[in-house]
């Protein structure tokens, strides 16, 4: 198994101020928008991003939650393992608001697919979009992609992408793994 | 990543403490879920389930059917007095019969004790108990545990009396499993004649006095007089009943705490407990009946999962 870093600590907290200002360019003061982690990866860059923000662009309250997706997804019954939950935390409703998915890869896309399932049970939102700090080419099996990205990778099959952040893992980092 | 050490919900005394603790973290999931503006999540759509009552039931087969249906299984529902089983037909035939049209798991409510045991080794599909005879209640036990552990914050250390009918009810064996599997203290309550001989034997200790076992307690869970099962009479009345176990809002206030009150229902009001307590701030009754639903639906989300 070999390890290649694709994203130091800084190069991410470029990536981060740059999806920031892009975040703050189509949703100006965030007065009608939630920003929803997808648990349980897409929480850490969801809260980084919130903290970001308003403490760096000083936008007030800015709107959080975190959904959790287990209960939508599609390989039910059809993995060896059981899907294991995480806690979903919508203390509001998102009829008409514009919601931002936030999520650390982008994948095949069924995750994204079981989300937009998901978030119909708090409500219709006016418009769904998706950031996602690296964004796999190529690997998509349903027509969904990013509206913000960090990083594209073209990474195949028997590579994977691992993103670790400071709050959990101890340093900002994203590498590329090849099994061999 | 964690799963259920069994593959039908026959009774607490066949699962393991892991198996609660993941039911409970599971079930916290499904509250969440309960309580949103929408309040279904589409995992168990491929799933079809049988609600397969022999005896009489109100709350239970309502949860049972709402938690299935929460999780978009497909449902069909029989009860006993309106099938071919009064014409002679064998529970093995029943159930197999039903099993053809292609169903995963079966919920069933039986009068005799060991029904669904039998029913899991004899036929293809995943069994979930929902009363068999006096033997167990397992989701009931569960969702009271649920609660408990909701109200105090935890099950282990707490002091837990069942009053009432202990020989015909199962609520208060599985309970007695459950508790004890979590590290609670039980003690049961009631007429000599409604408990079982050697009760004690499952480390049960019997107290006859209710204002003691009141004082001592954290948790009363006050079962029902099951009239229907009463074949001789138990004891004189039911006035002198109410008296001696009937728990009053005198009785509690006289307290120097302050005592959950649990029922499994269907409550008699005025005879196990007075309608000013099933209506107090200290009454769980409701909480248990919207944990229900929780429990269920993970208990059934569970072994679902394990069905290949």
């Amino acid at each position: 198994m070999s390890q290649k870093v694709l994203l130091t600590a800084k190069e991410v907290n470029i990536i981060l101020h740059r999806l920031a200002c892009q975040l703050i360019e189509n949703h100006l003061d965030f007065s009608n928008t939630i920003l929803i982690g997808l648990q349980p990866r897409g929480k850490f860059l969801a809260q980084r991003l919130a903290t970001l923000l308003e403490e760096e662009y000083h936008i007030k309250k800015i709107q959080l939650g975190f959904l959790d997706i287990t209960f939508f997804r599609d390989d039910f019954r059809r993995g060896e393992k059981p899907l294991e939950a995480n806690i979903t935390q919508i203390d509001f409703l998102v009829e008409d608001k514009k919601v931002v998915f936030i999520d650390d890869v982008l994948f095949t896309g069924r995750s994204i697919n079981a989300a937009l399932t998901a978030i119909q049970s708090f409500g219709r939102p006016s418009e769904v979009e998706l950031l996602t700090l690296i964004d796999r080419r190529f690997s998509r099996h349903l027509p969904i992609q990013p509206d913000y990205r960090g990083r594209q990778v073209d990474a195949i099959n028997n590579e994977k992408v691992i993103v670790k952040w400071k709050e959990n893992e101890g340093e900002d980092l994203v590498l590329i793994e090849t099994k061999n | 990543m964690k799963e259920l050490s069994v593959n039908h919900l026959i009774g607490i005394k066949y699962i393991q403490k892991s198996d609660i603790d993941l039911i409970f973290e599971t079930a916290d999931h499904f509250k969440e879920v309960i309580n949103r503006p929408i309040k279904k999540v589409p995992s168990l759509r491929d799933i079809t389930i049988a609600n397969v009552f022999f005896e009489n039931s109100t709350r239970t087969k309502l949860s049972f059917e709402l938690a299935q249906k929460r999780l978009s299984a497909d449902v069909i529902s029989f009860s006993a007095a309106q099938s071919s089983v009064k014409k002679g037909e064998t529970l093995i035939d029943t159930v197999n019969n039903i099993l053809s049209m292609k169903v995963d798991m079966v919920v069933m409510r039986h009068a005799n004790p060991g029904a669904a045991h039998f029913l899991a080794q004899n036929v293809k599909a995943s069994i979930i108990n929902a009363g068999d005879g006096a033997h167990e209640h397992p989701t009931q036990a569960l969702l009271d545990s649920y609660t408990i552990r909701e109200s105090l914050g935890d099950v282990a250390g707490k002091k837990v009396v069942i009053v009432g009918d202990i020989l015909h009810s199962r609520v208060a064996l599985s309970n007695i499993f459950a508790l004890q599997m979590q590290g609670a203290e039980v003690r049961v309550c009631g007429p000599k004649t409604l408990l079982p001989k050697h009760i004690e034997s499952l480390g049960v200790k019997v107290e006859s006095n209710l204002r003691k076992a009141l004082e001592w307690a954290d948790v009363a869970n006050m079962l029902r007089v099951q009239n229907e099962r009463l074949d001789v009479n138990y004891f004189p009345s039911t006035r002198e009943y109410t008296q001696q176990y009937g728990v009053t809002k005198e009785l509690l206030d006289s307290l120097d705490k302050e005592v959950v009150i649990m029922h499994p229902g269907p409550i008699n009001r005025g005879v196990e407990i007075t309608s000013d307590v099933a209506d107090s701030k200290q009454s769980v009754i409701l909480n248990q009946v919207e944990n229900g639903v929780a429990v269920r639906m993970a208990v059934t989300y569970l072994l679902a999962s394990k069905i290949k």
